[in-house]
């Protein structure tokens, strides 16, 4: 991997836990009301597709949708405007924290329903195909996607049609509480089980970024290329609660042992030190990094917080395309 | 030229995707040889397949496919040889399509259209018959339209595939054989207006899809009894027509508003309650409503014998309204074929 691309990698990563920190530190001022679910432990895969993904290639993604709308560039502004409710917002407050916009930098939507998005992926890669446009549909997915019926028949359809899309599954191990030991029989894999449709799949350490970038490169090459769908698996972990900013392992439903086992191999911190070993990175360098982020983030806040709410008329409109509808 | 329903349904799908190579068209059976009744046959053929094809059964995919093939420029029109079927793809629907410019701050619409296709009678039964026009005409977001006459099958069909919103396109099995006059080329049919069919002063009659069939014969059967009902052909479910409606009864002051699907929650229900609680001062008479009974369609011919709302009802509805006796023994003798088919064209099996 050229340098040049490990330090965005380590940069988008720092950026979108620092993203996702400041959030929850300032959650409880009431300010950001809306059900919020952060990425924190799970940077590497959104900031490896990031750096895969060209700014014209398309992407969707579900609920926890932070990380995937900043790896692909969307704008952090309109991100937190956003989530405070204001007209400055990506989706002008309608959305919220769970239906993310930038078309600007092709990404596509986020919705809430798991699943929702999948089928809408598949369908934005098919004129992709019909005009040879060269790019690729990416949908973000979690573990509990591949329970859901419209993801079979997603897949398959993408099978079928050999189109150009990235199923890429972050699996955190967790639906809301449950844990895939109740969603998944013991043993299987849920690349093994996407597997069956006739694809090539893949399964990886979802903290180790540069490893996931090596592996997408390598897939989403073959999907340019007219090879057709690819899955990917990626482990990680999420650190805070399902939605909130809180953690959450005090109340029973995963070993506190599990989640220190994570911490430790924490993705973001193992990149810099990488980084800094190799010889790619200094000390300053990556502090550097952090008060640029830092900064940025301050006038994402300031800018949320004094942009207006929208006008209460706002909340008739966009239904339809004329007033009329 | 005259032409059957489904012809013109097939004619207006391939005046679109003549018109716009961005228009697909998808849906079970779609190429296959007998093309969905007739409405897409050979449309493979002209336009090659990838613009028009047959699909997994995958309705609820095929369904968020279309949602996004349109996101990025096709107009994607997507087949149901019944309505029951849809029911699968709801969460695409109602979560997706009708909410993804609203719930996106206005960035982009979803010009999909989603043909569905109402059986009736001829043992469809249960599952096979459902008119749930209500149920998407409750969704902000989605436009509904039930075209009642061949050229309104065309021009609606063409007004819904170039409609920049989803539009849930409803066609009743028993209209596909009604021949009428459709005019040739692109001719869209914008989703605003309803059809005043026959002008009256007696009773406006509000009616949509094959409903408005049975209410013509009751309208130009009680003619003859000195009786001139203005019979609306609503065309469009959501956004409805309230103008039209509203203009007619105040000059009828009464309402008997027809509903194909069933009575509790119809949009005949909805017509008696906007006209009942906003024009009250308009109505001579209490306004009245027929809609399907609160059961499932059941399959065996015994058992849907007196299931539907048929123009005899219609008629006695009329009379009860103005108080008076109407006859209809001789309106009803003029069926000569059974009950649960809509002409001697049919015999089933679906």
């Amino acid at each position: 991997m050229n340098p040049e691309t490990s330090r965005r990698l380590l940069f988008d990563m720092l950026r979108i836990r620092s993203v996702e920190e400041t959030i929850a530190a300032r959650y409880g001022e009431q300010k950001m009301r809306c059900p919020t679910h952060l990425s924190v432990g799970q940077e590497a895969v959104a900031a490896a597709a990031g750096a895969v993904l060209r700014p014209t290639d398309l992407a969707v993604s579900g609920h926890r949708a932070h990380a995937h709308y900043l790896a692909k560039g969307g704008s952090l502004k309109a991100m937190i405007a956003e989530i405070y409710g204001k007209v400055t917002g990506c989706a002008r407050g309608k959305g919220g924290s769970m239906h993310l916009v930038d078309e600007s930098v092709g990404f596509m939507g986020s919705t809430a329903i798991v699943g929702g998005t999948v089928p809408v992926g598949v369908g934005l890669s098919y004129p992709m195909k019909l005009n040879k446009t060269g790019q690729i549909s990416c949908v973000f997915l979690g573990d509990a996607v591949p329970e859901t019926g419209v993801f079979f028949e997603s897949v398959n359809f993408a099978v079928v049609k050999r189109l150009p899309v990235l199923f890429l599954c972050e699996n955190n191990g967790y639906s809301v509480y449950s844990p895939l030991s109740v969603r998944q029989p013991p043993g299987r894999k849920l690349s093994e089980l996407v597997a069956g449709f006739g694809l090539e799949t893949h399964h990886g350490d979802g903290n180790d970024a540069r490893a996931v970038v090596a592996a997408l490169s390598e897939g989403v090459a073959a999907i340019r290329a007219g090879e057709g769908p690819r899955f990917y698996e990626f482990e990680t972990y999420r650190w805070r609660e399902h939605c909130g900013p809180n953690y959450d392992n005090d109340i029973g439903y995963r070993a506190v042992a599990e989640f220190e086992a994570w911490k430790q191999r924490d993705p973001v911190p193992a990149l810099q030190r990488a980084l800094i070993t190799e010889g790619i990175m200094t000390e300053a360098d990556v502090a550097d990094m952090q008060a640029e982020i830092d900064a940025e983030i301050g006038e994402a806040f300031a800018f949320a917080e004094s942009s207006p709410f929208p006008p209460p008329e706002d909340a008739f409109t966009d239904v339809y395309a004329s007033a009329a509808g | 030229m005259a032409t059957t329903f489904a012809a013109a349904i097939r004619d207006g799908l391939a005046t679109a995707l003549a018109a716009d190579p961005n228009v697909i068209c998808f849906g079970l059976g779609t190429d296959d040889p007998k093309g969905v009744f007739g409405t897409t046959l050979d449309l493979h053929k002209q336009f090659g397949p990838e613009r028009v094809f047959d699909m997994p059964t995958s309705e609820a995919a095929m369904t968020g496919f279309a949602i996004g093939a349109a996101l990025n420029g096709m107009r994607p029109v997507m087949t149901h040889q019944r309505l029951d079927f849809a029911l699968l793809s709801l969460d695409q629907l109602v979560n997706n399509a009708a909410k993804w410019r609203f719930m996106f701050g206005g960035k982009r619409g979803v010009p999909i259209t989603i043909r569905m296709i109402i059986g009736r009678g001829w043992g469809q039964g249960p599952t096979h018959s459902q008119s749930l026009q209500s149920w998407f005409a409750h969704i902000p977001g989605l436009k509904v339209v039930m075209p009642t006459t061949a050229e309104d099958a065309k021009g609606l069909l063409l007004g819904a595939i170039f409609d920049d919103d989803p539009v849930i396109f409803l066609e009743h099995r028993w209209l596909h054989n009604m021949q009428g006059e459709v005019p040739a080329g692109d001719v869209r049919t914008p989703l605003g207006k309803a059809r005043v069919v026959r002008q009256g002063d007696a009773v406006t009659i509000v009616a949509m899809s094959y409903m408005t069939v049975e209410a013509l014969h009751a309208v130009d059967h009680l003619v003859a009894q000195g009786i001139a009902c203005e019979l609306i052909d609503l065309r469009i479910i959501r956004p409805l027509d309230w103008p039209t409606v509203i203009t007619s009864v105040q000059k009828t002051g009464r309402l008997l508003a027809l509903d194909s699907g069933h009575l509790t929650g119809g949009v005949a229900g909805e017509i008696v309650a906007r006209i009942a609680t906003d024009h009250f001062a308009s109505l001579k008479s209490a306004p009245q409503r027929l809609a399907a009974p609160d059961v499932p369609e059941a399959t065996s011919p015994a058992l849907t014998k007196n299931y539907h709302v048929r123009a005899e009802h219609i008629a006695q509805a009329v009379g009860r309204i103005l108080g008076r006796d109407v006859e209809t023994a001789s309106l009803v003798a003029q069926r000569t074929f059974p009950h649960d088919v809509p002409g001697t064209w049919f015999s089933g099996p679906f």
